[in-house]
């Protein structure tokens, strides 16, 4: 495996470490390794360094949605038109093209179920070449971007065998 | 002493109690203790794993296997073995006997051959296990030291004013558990020099084999000279992170597994059912996620190595296993009072190096078998720890320099 892809990995885990310490994790030269994420962020490989927060655990009230999009496709833009449209509104947090029953997933944020209620209502729905929605309230998260947001397994093991 | 321990057999009673689990009692009641005590793997079985046990549950597979194991279970080992170590037990139905860990395949190994007295030698620093299982075997236990200017490798030097008419074995453990030291192809040869025209049976524990980080795993067993005579022990626990399903084997010349196939029915009838249908699926199609905890353990070794050269505890590098076995001889202080010290002043745990033998005094096992974020942690704490008892030695230094000059 290259580099790269290494350098990869290990950030996606844990974007805090400095290019001094994934250097020797890889054994590699701590120059090289901040040229290689340097390169990665230049050529938006690395697009954003992420959080993961478990609002359930916060005071702040944060509400999503995902809603099942059914568009008619542009002629010479096919779904990219329509999918820009709508990954422009700042409430929309993700939009991908699906094959299926429906053709876009937008993931939706906010505050409350009546401001997203509202969002659909006014500014999703009633756009050109939307046919019809499907709004679907997310209850709880259980795993988000391969991390599991509950109370994960605690560390039972036994300090020395036997 | 009781009125009740005078029951007790004189061998139970000659093996000491394990003295750390005291110590690490210590930790788990002490709030916000960091450990890097323990020697298990800290991924969870990988899912695919875990869900065939499941199922083979839900399957209704719940009753006894055959006493060698799973015939389906012995041929992938049969294959893994060949295909990974070029090891090659074709004879699967007679050559390999499936264990409760390989911890019973040390037993019983030592159990089918040691008599009254035999001896048997064991190289230093090692698996807290090796000396009392030769003792319940009714042997003696012979430890050769190994040193750290070798790499804690075994040296045919070492070796060899060990041996007495008495030698009955050796047990070999490579990659090695405490200090993550392995044996190449050239440094085997020496030993297999040694070894091959004595009546000597090698036991090779090798449960660290699939973590190595630097060349491949050889056995013992790979020289034609030495297969007869070796009794190879593997598992499942380290290499997939299967500790809890305790499921080893060994692989042997048909005469070696026939005795510990006596001890094993007699003891233990078989292992269980539902962990060996999970390592029929590990074997099948569980080498990518371990080649996936490998990478992980190999780089978060390279971290652990590197910030104690930097504290100035100089430490070899490990070349397999998990731990790293830094010295400390630096600090001034012996291993327990480290490790004592350092868990109360700054909460971390790690294992004197005594645990494992004499020859670890002057050292410390610490396991990277924990997130990186954890190792960032408690390293961050020894360094502490270790600046402070410096500073205090150079302290007491111009003290007592003062000191003569006054005088």
């Amino acid at each position: 495996m290259n580099v790269e892809i290494k350098v990869l990995e290990i950030l996606e885990q844990n974007p805090k470490l400095s290019a001094q310490e994934i250097a020797v994790m890889l054994g590699e030269d701590k120059k090289k390794i901040e040229e290689i994420i340097k390169k990665l962020e230049q050529d938006k490989v690395i697009v954003k360094y992420h959080t993961i927060v478990n609002w359930e655990r916060t005071e702040k009230e944060v509400v999503e949605a995902i809603v099942e999009v059914k568009v008619t496709p542009q002629r010479g833009f096919g779904y990219d038109a329509i999918a820009k449209r709508i990954y422009k509104f700042p409430e929309v947090k993700a939009v991908y093209l699906l094959s299926g029953d429906y053709d876009l997933h937008v993931v939706v944020e906010g505050k409350s179920m009546k401001d997203i209620a509202q969002f659909v209502g006014s500014k999703l729905a009633p756009l050109e070449y939307v046919l019809s929605t499907a709004t679907h309230f997310i209850m709880k998260k259980y795993k988000d971007a391969g991390v599991i947001l509950e109370d994960g397994e605690r560390d039972d093991r036994e300090v020395i065998t036997p | 002493m009781n009125n009740l321990e005078k029951y007790i057999s004189k061998s139970i009673q000659s093996v000491p109690p394990s003295g750390i689990r005291k110590f690490f009692d210590i930790v788990s009641e002490m709030k916000d203790a960091l450990s890097l005590g323990v020697g298990e793997p800290d991924f969870v079985t990988p899912w695919n794993i875990r869900e065939m046990g499941i199922y083979s549950i839900e399957e209704g597979h719940t009753h006894y296997t055959s006493n060698f194991g799973l015939l389906e279970l012995r041929k992938e080992i049969s294959r893994y073995l060949k295909d990974r170590f070029d090891l090659d037990y074709p004879n699967y139905r007679d050559q390999i006997l499936v264990t409760v860990g390989a911890s019973e395949a040390i037993d019983i190994a030592l159990r089918s051959i040691v008599n009254p007295g035999d001896e048997v030698l064991i190289p230093e620093p090692c698996f807290v296990s090796y000396k009392p299982c030769v003792i319940f075997a009714g042997g003696v236990p012979v430890e050769i030291e190994t040193k750290p200017e070798n790499d804690f490798k075994l040296r045919a030097e070492d070796i060899l004013p060990r041996i007495s008419s008495r030698t009955k074995a050796i047990i070999l453990s490579y990659p090695n558990n405490p200090t993550g030291a392995i044996m190449t192809k050239d440094d085997l040869k020496e030993i297999v020099d040694v070894l091959k025209d004595k009546d000597i049976i090698v036991i090779s524990d090798e449960i660290y084999a699939e973590l190595t980080y630097e060349g491949s795993h050889v056995s013992i067993a790979n020289f034609p000279e030495m297969k007869e005579k070796t009794i190879v022990i593997n598992g499942f626990s380290k290499a997939f992170a299967m500790t809890g399903w305790r499921l080893g084997f060994v692989a042997a010349n048909e005469v070696f597994i026939k005795a510990m196939a006596k001890v094993h029915q007699y003891i233990i009838m078989s292992a269980p059912t539902f962990s060996q249908y999970a390592a029929i699926e590990a074997l099948k199609n569980g080498l990518s996620e371990v080649e996936k905890m490998r990478e992980e353990y190999n780089r978060r070794r390279r971290y652990m190595v590197s910030r104690f050269n930097k504290m100035g505890l100089e430490c070899f590098e490990p070349k397999g296993a998990f731990y790293v076995f830094p010295s400390i001889k630096s600090t001034g202080l012996p291993s327990e009072e480290f490790a004592e010290r350092l868990l109360y002043e700054q909460k971390v745990a790690v294992v004197p190096g005594t645990a494992f033998g004499r020859s670890g005094e002057g050292f410390i096992r610490c396991s990277y078998a924990y997130s990186i974020e954890t190792i960032k942690q408690a390293l961050d704490r020894i360094e502490k720890f270790v600046m402070n008892i410096k500073s205090q030695g150079v302290s007491r230094q111009i003290r007592e320099n003062n000191m003569v000059v006054e005088k």
